[in-house]
């Protein structure tokens, strides 16, 4: 359990093993199984809704569409949105790995998978997500973050909260001057 | 001046509340330096030789003047009563506590003030022509479109962790004083070539200092004024994506177009900004003329032309108003007014401090003779931007009370330095010390006015926040075996003939880089054409073979 202080006011079920996922303000529990590259895809009675890395994507694409669960795959920071625009259509689920949070690079590949690309499904960031960083990714398109592990869960819903107010246009809202210009 | 609304006062009580919760995670060790790090620097607050020190932001260099005095009484309460104007047009404190820094930050938002993005790996303050709104050769006021990208950059989601630093500069005049040449992004002013009336920005990318110095490339000859955020925002686009992040000195924006190639860097954003040119980042008429309506010309007098007057006092036989009219004024737009500017730049004094007793005296004066605002120049110099002519005297006398009359604007000892191994923790030598020495070696009024429009600009290492590549003369401090030298280059200029300056030849020694300046201002004052040929100008004309026959005669 995150918050060894016990001052997390989350509802966390005690049902939850793997890993935790904020997602809509929460803490809730992960539904996706992570498959390495060189293990068998699980039968779904087993894991329903797979995670695979972009090469086995590619490389199972037939026997991940046709198996019946939903489908994500798992971006690296270095892969940007134009190496998985065409396949967008296919996934519920789209991982961005952030190898290091000041390499910023993922911010642009989750506003593109966004706008450009036409993604809907759950775009989600984990590795080095810091409480600090997600107003900013949420903006970008991110809608749910796997928190790096030495961090509080309390910290990471605050800073979400960080502004009620915001300039420029991005993938939650119109720039503030189209919004002003309503009254 | 542009006023904030609920909107804008709300976002930076909000930054204030964040950073003060940072602040607290910080000290209670929840979070460790390396991640306080980043966070710290896009508030501005740098860890410096002895203490932190913290960068305030000053929006194209324009304050009023409560907010001057809000400036004084920091400097006062958190500082050690002075405080130092950066070559970004903003204002820095040089030893705040880190606990009181979030208190800081809250006086600056009682002014409508902040810190954000004066530092880090973001957009940071963009900077303008100081003598926006009064300057005679203005096609267009560039405030507005200064405070619209203040507005879209802060905070913006997006581009909060680039490749590096990233400085944008925009200028509506055909002279540039704003350096737009050197910057990140430089944005120009135009008419538009196809139908006059309408006007847009030429843009330049890549320009910058630093270890691998360049003149910007012009990537667009003409972009519509609507189309300003779309296309700043496909140029970041295309950085933050393929931006060299491997090695921090090779990962500005200019290092990408080298690589790429202005064309093919070019049809990249192109590209880009084909898909969001017409989105809602399109800027609308209404939100163009609220912004630009805060920055209209205040209820000058009509008043008679006075060049004629000024002038006469420039020749005149009063001398020590004659030399500080003809350095430190300029012609203004309205007949009848002049431009002050306030040297910063005192014999002796570190370049660009400021006491907090000069600032309220600066602020009484914009009060008393102008419309209540100051501006902070890159040279790190003040501007009075509408003074009655008439009221010069008056203003001389008090800015003389003040020690701030010094008469060497824009001249050889209006020096910009970094603040070097005194200060920073990057430096390789001293750049204060030199300023200062320099300054005093030309102690003779008469000859600093002979030498007429100079820049001298000084470094103590090779980032190059000291400007030395575009100084007319640029000096910059290195390390041989622990031994401080100074190579000396010649020909930079950060204008509309953007150019970058030259190594004459070896570097001096500590104690011989006043006296290598001294013999370059002597043989240029001796064999010029006339005092209307500027000391580049020279330069230009003759190359580097006379000064590197003098200055290395012996060896």
């Amino acid at each position: 359990m995150p918050g060894a202080d016990g001052s997390l006011n989350v509802q966390v079920s005690p049902a939850i093993t793997g890993r935790s996922i904020i997602r809509d303000g929460a803490l809730v529990r992960d539904e996706w199984t992570w498959i390495d590259d060189d293990a068998p895809l699980p039968v779904l009675t087993r894991a329903r809704d797979v995670l695979v890395s972009s090469a086995r994507w590619r490389r199972d694409r037939a026997a991940l569409l046709t198996r019946g669960g939903r489908v994500g795959v798992r971006l690296q920071t270095d892969e940007l949105a134009a190496s998985i625009a065409d396949d967008v259509g296919h996934l519920a689920l789209i991982e961005i790995h952030v190898h290091k949070f000041v390499d910023g690079r993922f911010y642009t590949t989750a506003r593109l998978l966004r706008m450009r690309h036409g993604f809907t499904g759950e775009l989600r960031a984990t590795g080095d997500v810091l409480p600090d960083q997600l107003f900013f990714m949420r903006r970008c398109g991110f809608d749910s973050f796997e928190l790096r592990q030495d961090k509080r869960v309390e910290t990471a819903l605050r800073a979400l909260e960080s502004f009620s107010v915001v300039y420029q246009g991005a993938e939650d809202q119109a720039p503030l001057y189209r919004r002003r210009a309503l009254g | 001046m542009y006023r904030y609304d609920a909107h804008d006062q709300q976002l930076v009580n909000e930054r204030v509340a964040q950073f003060r919760d940072q602040v607290r995670r910080r000290l209670s060790g929840e979070i460790s330096e390396n991640e306080f790090k980043p966070l710290r620097l896009q508030n501005g607050l740098y860890m410096q030789l002895h203490a932190y020190m913290l960068r305030v932001a000053i929006p194209y260099g324009l304050l009023s003047t409560a907010q001057l005095r809000a400036l004084a009484l920091i400097a006062r309460r958190y500082d050690r009563g002075y405080a130092h104007w950066s070559t970004r047009q903003n204002v820095q404190y040089n030893w705040p506590k880190l606990e009181d820094v979030p208190d800081i930050l809250a006086e600056l938002a009682a002014v409508e003030m902040h810190a954000i993005q004066t530092s880090g790996n973001c957009i940071r303050n963009t900077t303008a022509d100081h003598l926006a709104g009064v300057a005679r050769d203005e096609l267009e006021d560039p405030r507005p479109y200064c405070e619209i990208i203040r507005q879209w950059s802060t905070f913006h989601p997006e581009f909060a962790f680039l490749p590096r630093k990233f400085k944008i500069a925009v200028t509506g005049s055909s002279s540039d004083r704003a350096a737009v040449r050197v910057h990140d992004i430089g944005l120009r002013i135009v008419e538009d070539p196809d139908g006059p009336g309408a006007r847009g920005f030429e843009i330049l990318v890549g320009g910058g200092l630093g270890r691998t110095p360049r003149i910007a490339r012009r990537v667009r000859d003409f972009l519509p004024r609507r189309h300003l955020l779309s296309y700043l925002e496909a140029i970041l686009r295309v950085y933050n994506q393929y931006g060299r992040r491997d090695n921090k000195y090779k990962a500005r924006i200019k290092i990408l177009v080298d690589a790429l190639g202005v064309d093919e860097f070019r049809r990249q954003v192109e590209e880009e900004w084909e898909h969001i040119r017409d989105s809602a980042l399109e800027l609308t008429d209404e939100e163009l003329a609220r912004v630009s309506g805060f920055f209209a010309s205040p209820a000058y007098e009509a008043l008679e032309s006075s060049d004629a007057m000024i002038q006469g006092w420039a020749l005149g036989s009063d001398r020590a108003f004659g030399r500080w009219v003809a350095a430190n004024t300029r012609l203004h737009k309205q007949p009848g007014y002049s431009v002050v500017m306030i040297s910063c730049k005192a014999r002796g004094k570190a370049p660009g401090d400021i006491t907090a007793d000069q600032m309220d005296g600066v602020a009484e004066i914009a009060d008393a003779h102008g419309f209540g605002q100051v501006v902070v120049t890159h040279e790190q110099n003040l501007v009075l931007p509408d003074i009655k002519s008439s009221e010069l005297h008056a203003v001389w006398r008090k800015l003389e009370a003040l020690e701030l009359a010094e008469p060497n604007v824009g001249r050889a000892t209006d020096i910009i330095a970094c603040p070097g191994l005194d200060y920073c923790n990057l430096a390789n030598a001293r750049s204060i010390p030199v300023a200062q020495e320099i300054s005093e070696s030309i102690d003779d009024y008469d000859y600093l006015h002979d030498l007429g429009e100079l820049t001298l600009n000084i470094s103590g290492c090779i980032n190059a926040c000291g400007h030395h590549h575009v100084g007319n003369i640029g000096i910059l401090g290195i390390d041989k075996q622990g031994e401080e030298f100074y190579q000396l280059m010649l020909g930079g200029d950060a204008g509309e003939d953007a150019a970058l300056g030259k190594i004459v030849g070896p570097a001096f020694q500590r104690d011989a880089i006043a006296g290598a300046v001294r013999t370059v201002l002597d043989l240029y004052l001796a064999r010029r054409e006339s005092a209307d040929e500027r000391f580049v100008d020279y330069y230009r004309r003759v190359g580097a073979k006379p000064f590197k026959e003098l200055l290395y005669a012996r060896s």
